[in-house]
C-alpha cells in the first residue's frame, strides 16, 4: 500500500522514481518530503516520475500541487514523467493535465529543463 | 430486494479509510462492475471515508464512521456517516474555478460526483451521511445528481 522514491541524477536534473500510492499518509508525507529535501539541496530542477504509481488520491493530487507550486517558488522547475492512465485521466479531469509540464519520454524531458 | 448488505462502524483512523476503500471494491467485484468502475467507485468510497475521518470527526478517537455497503439489483448503494459539526455542501468552493485550481486540497467531493452517478449530502447536527449511488449496468439511463 506504502509507496517508494528513489532519486538519480541525469544532466542536472534529479529524476524522482516513484512507485505505489500517492494517498493520505505515508504517500504524500514520502513525496512532500522528498521534494523539500531536494529544494533544501539546492536540487530545483525536478522530473517526478510516474510511471509507476498505480493510484493517487485528492491528497496525491493535492501533494503534487504543492510541489509544483513549491518547486517554483523557489525559483525551480517540477516536471512530470510516465503518467499511468489513471493518473492522467484524473489530472484530466481535475483540469491540472494542462497546469503541470507532462512529458512521456525521460530523454526529451531531460533536456527540456532550462540549462 | 435487498441482495447483499453490510455496514460498519470503525474508528475515525486512516485503517477506516483503507479498509472503506477495500470493502467498496470487493462489493462493485461482486455488483458485477469492470476494473475501470472498481476504480473508481474504490476512489469515490476512499474520499467519502478521508471526508468523514478526516474533515468529519478530525481524528476524533471518540467519534466513529459509520459505512454501508448494499447491492441491489439496479445499484450499488454506499452511505458514509460521520459524527462531525455537519458539512454545508453550498460552502464547497468548485475546485475547478481558476482560483481553486492549484489548492492543494478541496478536490474529493469533486472526485466523488465525478465517479458516482448519484450523491446525496444530508448533513445534520450529530454529523453528516453521505450517500452514493453506482448503477449496474444497463440504468446508466437513469444517471442523475440529487438535490442537496
Amino acid at each position: 500500500m506504502s509507496m517508494k522514491s528513489s532519486t538519480r541524477q541525469v544532466d542536472g536534473v534529479t529524476i524522482v522514481d516513484l512507485s505505489g500510492r500517492i494517498t493520505l499518509g505515508e504517500g504524500s508525507v514520502v513525496l512532500r518530503d522528498t521534494v523539500r529535501d531536494l529544494l533544501s539541496k539546492g536540487q530545483k530542477k525536478i522530473l517526478l516520475n510516474l510511471g509507476d504509481v498505480n493510484y493517487i488520491d485528492s491528497s496525491g493530487i493535492g501533494e503534487l500541487v504543492s510541489a509544483f507550486t513549491t518547486s517554483k517558488n523557489q525559483g525551480g522547475e517540477l516536471k512530470l514523467l510516465n503518467l499511468t492512465k489513471k493518473v492522467h485521466d484524473l489530472l484530466q479531469i481535475t483540469k491540472l493535465y494542462t497546469v503541470f509540464d507532462v512529458k512521456d519520454d525521460e530523454a526529451a524531458a531531460v533536456k527540456s529543463f532550462t540549462k | 430486494m435487498s441482495q447483499n448488505r453490510v455496514s460498519y462502524t470503525l474508528d475515525s483512523t486512516l485503517e477506516t479509510v483503507n479498509s472503506a476503500e477495500e470493502t467498496a471494491g470487493r462489493m462493485a467485484a461482486e455488483a458485477g462492475f469492470d476494473d475501470e468502475e472498481i476504480m473508481k467507485i474504490s476512489m469515490a468510497v476512499r474520499e467519502a471515508a478521508v471526508n468523514a475521518v478526516l474533515h468529519g470527526n478530525a481524528y476524533d478517537p471518540t467519534k466513529k464512521v459509520t459505512m454501508a455497503f448494499e447491492v441491489t439489483p439496479k445499484d450499488l448503494v454506499i452511505s458514509i456517516r460521520d459524527q462531525g459539526k455537519g458539512l454545508d455542501a453550498s460552502k464547497i468552493p468548485d475546485p475547478l474555478a481558476p482560483d481553486n485550481l492549484m489548492k492543494t486540497s478541496g478536490r474529493g467531493i469533486f472526485l466523488i460526483r465525478s465517479f458516482m452517478d448519484v450523491v446525496e449530502i444530508h448533513p445534520s447536527q450529530s454529523g453528516t451521511e453521505l450517500r452514493m449511488i453506482k448503477h449496474v449496468h444497463g440504468n446508466a439511463a437513469d444517471s442523475k445528481e440529487a438535490p442537496q
